[in-house]
């Protein structure tokens, strides 16, 4: 097994991903994320892969679309503003179907907002920010170590599927350096049959289609059948901490999970049964197993850096049947342990 | 059986459909020209053609060639994620006036800046032409549009953009023309420049920009030879048809 190395999320991100075998990236600078571009412009070279500092975060997701439409193992990276340029982009390379991985490390907002840590872009990253019916499937990070995993996992997957994969993080986990183990170089043969440049019949990419009439309804219909194999197969990425036989469960994801562990630690002290649930794939969303677990506690907190909008899900999942209680940091505000200590011993 | 010689055919890239242009406009006329330039270098399977949202946006359809349909006015841009993932194919970005010179200025300056070896083909028919004839960045001043019903009064809407001259100002780009198709003489013209700047691509030389002079019948209201006069004796007194820039001859 490899060594463990200290380093910053962002530099393993973009390490994890040439590792992954990406081998083109295509961004435009924005804080927190600065240390993906800046890595992958040292790195990509030594490994004869290519770097373009693009114009805008438009012409950065169109040149992954195009690298993407090659068969390629591509990435572009952002955050929350640029990830909103990228929307756009992000419509048609789902319609059109080819690979694209894409990171936001979020920061608050709305507008320039700041550059403190957020998790404000849940809605635009799960339920489709650009138009159309589309899902991209996102992977939330609560540490380097699964910053490395998930990126190497992104890229299988949008090679796989022929769908975006978000790594969804924030500011905090980018910057923060911890110990991470990186996997081996990875030797890449996808089957890409259906890409361009291939020298073979023609190969259209594209995300139109006029006729016959019911042509866009039966590739939507197309689309919608992979999304549900999809949500079959990806079922599996949740955390559970102290999560069994607890009166309490509090639901987050990211960085405030990792806040809320501590607090936990401190409750179950004081003989407090209180658990976490951590979702890590936010879509394919976790539902079937937050049902299962719902029935068997008193009472649910969601924590989360946005106002109420991961916990629109846990409602949905929950169907009304027990109380949860939300708590929600904004424009860029984090919880503290101490904080959410104090705030679960208040409400239980 | 007749025999003799064959003097004129469709050419193999082309496909035998019917193309969805209005008679007589450019867009029919380019997508052929191009096909010729393709099957002379044969370079039909390492051709790439982006298709431009706009009157060209079922470029494909005829094109027998891989090909990326774009967003509009992206189309440089993704023509770049190709290309650096492929530098050994072709890949030609075919885009109209608002694609190249509205929605996606941006992009189009910037991959002539980097000098991406591509090829873009520009049809400049100073109107938008899918939308129903609205104001493009190269309507001229005085041109009735949807949008300039008065025509178009600089004071409000600015002056016509002259893509070529604006390219021209950049230190990367390897071949900079403008052409027009209104007749023969001017349309063998063309194949030849255009010819040139895609064999300029294969050579690895870097960007060509391939400016066309071209007609929108429909949306001008004229009959196609009357929109090609009117390319004769107005548009080319604003847009000057010449070689800009050629450093393969310099
Ligand atoms: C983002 C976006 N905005 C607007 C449109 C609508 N639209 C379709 S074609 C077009 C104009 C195209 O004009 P031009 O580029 O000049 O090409 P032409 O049709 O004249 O060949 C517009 C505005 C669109 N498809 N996408
Ligand atoms: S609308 Fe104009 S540009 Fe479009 S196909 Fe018709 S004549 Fe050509």
């Amino acid at each position: 097994m490899n060594k463990k190395i200290l380093m910053k999320g962002n530099e393993a991100l973009a390490e994890a991903a040439i590792r992954a075998g990406c081998r083109y990236y295509f961004g435009y600078p924005i804080t927190p994320q600065n240390e993906v571009p800046a890595y992958m412009s040292k790195r990509l070279p030594e490994v004869n892969g290519v770097f373009v500092q693009a114009e805008s975060e438009l012409a950065s997701i169109n040149m992954i679309f195009g690298a993407g439409a090659c068969g390629a193992r591509c990435m572009t990276s952002s955050s929350s503003p640029g990830i909103s340029l990228m929307q756009e982009g992000i419509s048609y390379i789902s319609g059109a179907e080819t690979p694209a991985v894409i990171v936001n490390m979020m920061r608050g907002g709305p507008g320039l907002g700041n550059i403190a840590p957020s998790q404000g872009d849940y809605f635009q990253a799960v339920k489709g920010g650009g138009h159309g019916d589309y899902k991209i499937i996102v992977f939330a990070p609560a540490s380097a170590q699964e910053i490395v995993n998930f990126t190497v996992l992104a890229f299988d997957l949008t090679i796989k599927y022929r769908i975006p994969v978000m790594i969804l993080g924030d500011g905090l986990l980018g910057q923060m350096t911890e110990p991470v183990v990186l996997p081996e170089m990875k030797e890449i043969q996808d089957d890409i049959n259906w890409s361009i440049c291939r020298g073979q019949d023609q190969v259209i990419i594209r995300s139109l289609y006029l006729v016959p009439e019911n042509q866009l309804e039966l590739h939507n219909l197309h689309l919608q059948k992979k999304y549900r194999s999809i949500e079959k197969d990806l079922n599996k990425y949740y955390e559970q901490y102290n999560a069994n036989d607890c009166d309490y469960l509090i639901f987050a994801y990211g960085t405030t999970a990792r806040v809320c562990k501590a607090a936990i630690d401190r409750l179950q002290k004081e003989n407090i049964k209180i658990g976490l649930f951590r979702p890590i794939s936010l879509w394919p969303f976790p539902k079937e197993e937050i049902i299962s677990i719902s029935s068997k506690i008193k009472k649910a907190f969601v924590f989360e850096m946005a106002q109420a909008q991961f916990e629109e899900d846990i409602r949905l999942s929950f169907e009304g049947k027990k109380e949860i209680k939300g708590f929600y940091k904004l424009g860029g505000a984090i919880f503290n342990d101490d904080e959410i200590y104090e705030l679960i011993k208040k409400n239980i | 059986m007749i025999t003799g010689k064959i003097l004129y055919k469709r050419p193999k890239t082309l496909k035998d459909v019917n193309m969805s242009y209005c008679p007589g406009c450019s867009h029919s006329l380019m997508n052929k020209i191009l096909c010729e330039i393709i099957d002379e270098f044969d370079i039909q399977k390492k051709t790439v053609v982006i298709a431009p949202v706009g009157c060209a946006v079922l470029l494909y359809d005829y094109i027998d060639c891989d090909s990326v349909e774009a967003a509009h006015g992206r189309a440089p841009a993704i023509a770049t994620g190709i290309k650096r993932v492929n530098p050994d194919n072709i890949v030609i970005s075919y885009q109209g006036d608002g694609d190249l010179l509205s929605i996606g200025m941006a992009e189009t300056i910037h991959t002539a800046n980097r000098g991406e070896n591509i090829t873009v083909v520009f049809m400049n028919n100073a109107v938008y032409g899918m939308t129903g004839g609205q104001m493009a960045p190269t309507t001229l001043v005085g041109q009735i549009t949807k949008t300039t019903p008065s025509g178009r009064n600089p004071e409000n809407e600015g002056y016509p953009i002259r893509a070529c001259e604006l390219i021209n100002t950049l230190e990367a780009p390897y071949f900079i023309a403008r052409c027009k198709v209104t007749n023969s003489k001017s349309i063998m013209q063309t194949k030849k420049i255009l010819k040139k700047a895609i064999g300029y691509q294969i050579n690895k030389k870097g960007y060509s920009f391939i400016e066309i002079l071209s007609n929108c019948p429909t949306n001008w209201g004229m009959k196609p030879k009357d929109s090609n006069k009117w390319i004769q004796e107005v548009m080319s007194k604003y847009y000057p048809v010449k070689i800009f820039r050629d450093k393969g001859e310099a």
